[in-house]
């Protein structure tokens, strides 16, 4: 379980878990942040909201660039033991 | 509001779906072992699995539900759409490729890989029923919302179409099948909602003056319905509720914007005014009830900020529990989606561990944007004209005929695919867990491949059967609020095992049966017995409740998790 992709793997979703906390305690306990607009005109609420969304893609993709092939080999291994 | 049928989106309806059908037809051929039926022979490629995972994702509560709760009160429905997406990062970086390892068919496979147990068979196989069936409301019930305006036809016969529909792709066919399905769909869903968003921002805001006069839909005590004081429909002497959805003023006096930018769209919404329809509650006189709907100038910086919805008031009030209650909305959301039996069951139709991976990614970009675009449609119906004040689920498909009716019959017949391929999907998962969880750890043997494959297609035909009841009973049900359920019940009963099974060597196999168990009935007992529950469903008054707010997952999750450690602990020592 200790392999390199995987410990990328809860890097990342450590680093997600904080961004998407953060968003759901500050609407909870600061709600009128969210009404701010620094940016283009646009509030916090929807900066926030949408850089949550691409956030999420981004980093699957980091996930998916530098996740290693010879770990997918072991994985795939114990799959094909466990299963027949 | 009264909808007439056109031809067009009868035609494209039709088509659709004979297409669909014809699609499956072909494609099941080939499926006949238990490996093709519920598995695909793990052979789609990754790319359509990532679309067909935004295919089974986004269903009717995505599209109809969320659109619709952003026309209606503005930012809020978009919460939603930030917690379903945040899902599947737990799906991505923590479940997908164990999932992938340790499983073959369904969901109590990957938590029975170690232990090989009839009883966590058992208790996976429950829990799998419970989530899916309840996961199947909602779509049995957007179902007949759809083809109201469609097709002229009433609730239970959308709802019986669809059924009869799934059950035929899913006995047919199984997995491969609904794979394309769901590829096609999901597929369709994105470009569409894409080509909605860039017809909105091209069209850009108008100024109309303020509606002075509320209208009111009345129920008599002999059952008739009166709309503005006059019986229901479009014949002289009669009165059908009048399409809403106006801005009343632009920033810096303008009266017409014209196009827009992709955040311009935002600025300037938040320097204007939208005339809101608030529901005000039902008064009765004499034995009639009327609902009334006012107009309501709102200022855009409320419409674009949380908490205005009646839903998620709560967050802007000084009340510890009312903020709890959002928090713990939120963690089911994010926890709720690695739980979803139909998507998990997904990752069995791919070939490795590395396909799972970038299936998931592809479905994460798709998603994503979707959801992306759901703020554009929902305050684009919110501003389009088109809304109905008596039904939200409306919002995206009214929007699409305030552009055109081509777009409005195109629109509607995918959201109609929506909800058949989420569907095939949910029941799909159910036939698995039926034929290959309960049935199999029951009789305490193994079925040859062909028993396995029948009873899964007897066991669609049954679940299929429930759904169109419980569709029918349920009509005129929030689609969102049952979504969230499913999602509470899923992430306390699914995730507490699967990730611990994944992280901590002392995990018996009486701990995982007892935190199933146990994250099960304590996020259903608590559904019941929530203020929501008892006002929606019983009619009773809220503040009888038992529990202190509506949503569970945020006890229930955790309780799932130290009942599996505690179990696990005590029963350690005698392990098999």
């Amino acid at each position: 379980m200790q392999s390199q992709t995987s410990r990328l793997g809860l890097t990342l979703f450590g680093l997600y878990l904080l961004l998407y906390g953060g968003f759901v305690l500050l609407n909870a306990f600061a709600p009128t942040t969210m009404e701010e607009t620094p940016l283009a005109g646009v509030n916090i609420a929807i900066l926030y909201g949408f850089g949550l969304i691409i956030a999420a893609f981004v980093l699957a993709l980091i996930y998916g660039i530098f996740s290693k092939s010879s770990d997918d080999d072991a994985m795939d291994e114990v799959a094909k033991d466990g299963n027949g | 509001m009264i909808y007439e049928p056109s031809l067009t989106a009868v035609v494209f309806f039709f088509g659709f779906v004979g297409l669909t059908l014809g699609l499956s037809f072909y494609l099941g051929r080939k499926a006949k072992s238990s490996e093709g039926y519920f598995a695909a022979h793990g052979q789609i490629p990754w790319f359509v699995n990532g679309v067909a995972f935004a295919g089974d994702y986004l269903s009717a509560a995505s599209f109809l539900g969320i659109c619709g709760m952003i026309a209606v009160s503005g930012y809020d429905g978009f919460l939603y759409s930030i917690g379903f997406l945040a899902g599947w990062i737990v799906a991505l970086f923590v479940v997908a490729e164990p999932m992938k390892r340790l499983g073959k068919f369904t969901f109590a496979d990957a938590l029975n890989a170690k232990f090989d147990s009839p009883g966590i068979k058992l208790a996976a196989g429950v829990s799998t029923l419970a989530v899916s069936v309840f996961y199947l409301i909602p779509q049995m019930v957007g179902a007949g919302v759809l083809v109201q305006p469609l097709l002229g036809l009433p609730h239970w016969a959308g709802v019986l179409i669809v059924g009869a529909v799934v059950i035929f792709i899913v006995v047919t066919a199984g997995m491969v099948s609904t794979t394309w399905v769901q590829f096609l769909k999901g597929a369709l869903l994105v470009i569409f909602s894409a080509v909605l968003t860039v017809l909105i921002l091209e069209r850009g805001f108008k100024v109309e003056p303020v509606p002075e006069e509320s209208q009111t839909i009345t129920k008599t005590a002999d059952g008739q319905t009166l709309v503005n004081g006059e019986p229901k429909g479009t014949k002289p002497g009669e009165n059908s509720l009048r399409p809403v959805g106006t801005l009343s003023k632009l920033p810096n006096g303008q009266t017409e914007t014209g196009p827009l930018g992709p955040l311009e769209f935002f600025s300037v919404l938040q320097n204007s005014e939208v005339v809101l329809w608030k529901k005000q509650p039902p008064v009765e006189e004499n034995g009639a009830v009327t609902t009334e709907y006012k107009p309501e100038p709102t200022p855009g910086s409320r419409v674009l900020r949380p908490g205005e919805s009646s839903k998620f008031a709560g967050i802007r009030r000084d009340n510890l529990i009312d903020k709890l209650n959002f928090v713990s909305l939120m963690l089911a959301l994010f926890c709720g989606t690695a739980s979803l039996p139909h998507i998990l069951i997904r990752y069995y139709t791919v070939k490795d561990v590395a396909a799972a991976r970038k299936s998931t990614i592809v479905g994460i970009g798709t998603i994503g944007f979707f959801y992306i675009l759901t703020l554009y449609m929902g305050l684009g119906a919110m501003t389009s004209g088109a809304m109905d004040v008596s039904n939200s689920n409306m919002a995206a498909p009214l929007l699409a005929l305030s552009i055109s009716k081509l777009l409005f019959a195109i629109i509607s017949a995918i959201a109609f695919t929506t909800v058949l391929g989420t569907v095939s999907g949910l029941i799909l998962a159910s036939a698995g867990a039926v034929a290959h969880d309960l049935v199999g750890s029951f009789f305490g043997r193994s079925m040859t491949d062909h028993e396995q494959v029948r009873i899964a297609k007897l066991a669609s035909v049954v679940v299929g059967v429930i759904a169109i009841v419980l569709g029918i009973l349920f009509e005129g049900f929030n689609v969102g609020y049952l979504v969230g359920w499913a999602f509470s019940v899923a992430a306390s009963a699914n995730l507490p095992a699967l990730v611990m099974l994944l992280f901590w060597k002392g995990v018996t196999k009486q701990g995982v049966i007892a935190a199933v168990i146990v994250g099960m009935t304590s996020s259903l007992a608590w559904i019941l017995l929530s203020a929501d529950t008892f006002a929606t469903v019983y009619g009773w008054p809220a503040e009888d409740a038992l529990v202190p707010f509506s949503q569970p997952g945020i006890v229930t999750i955790p309780l799932g998790f130290a009942t599996l450690v505690v179990v696990s602990l005590l029963t350690g020592g005698k392990a098999e």
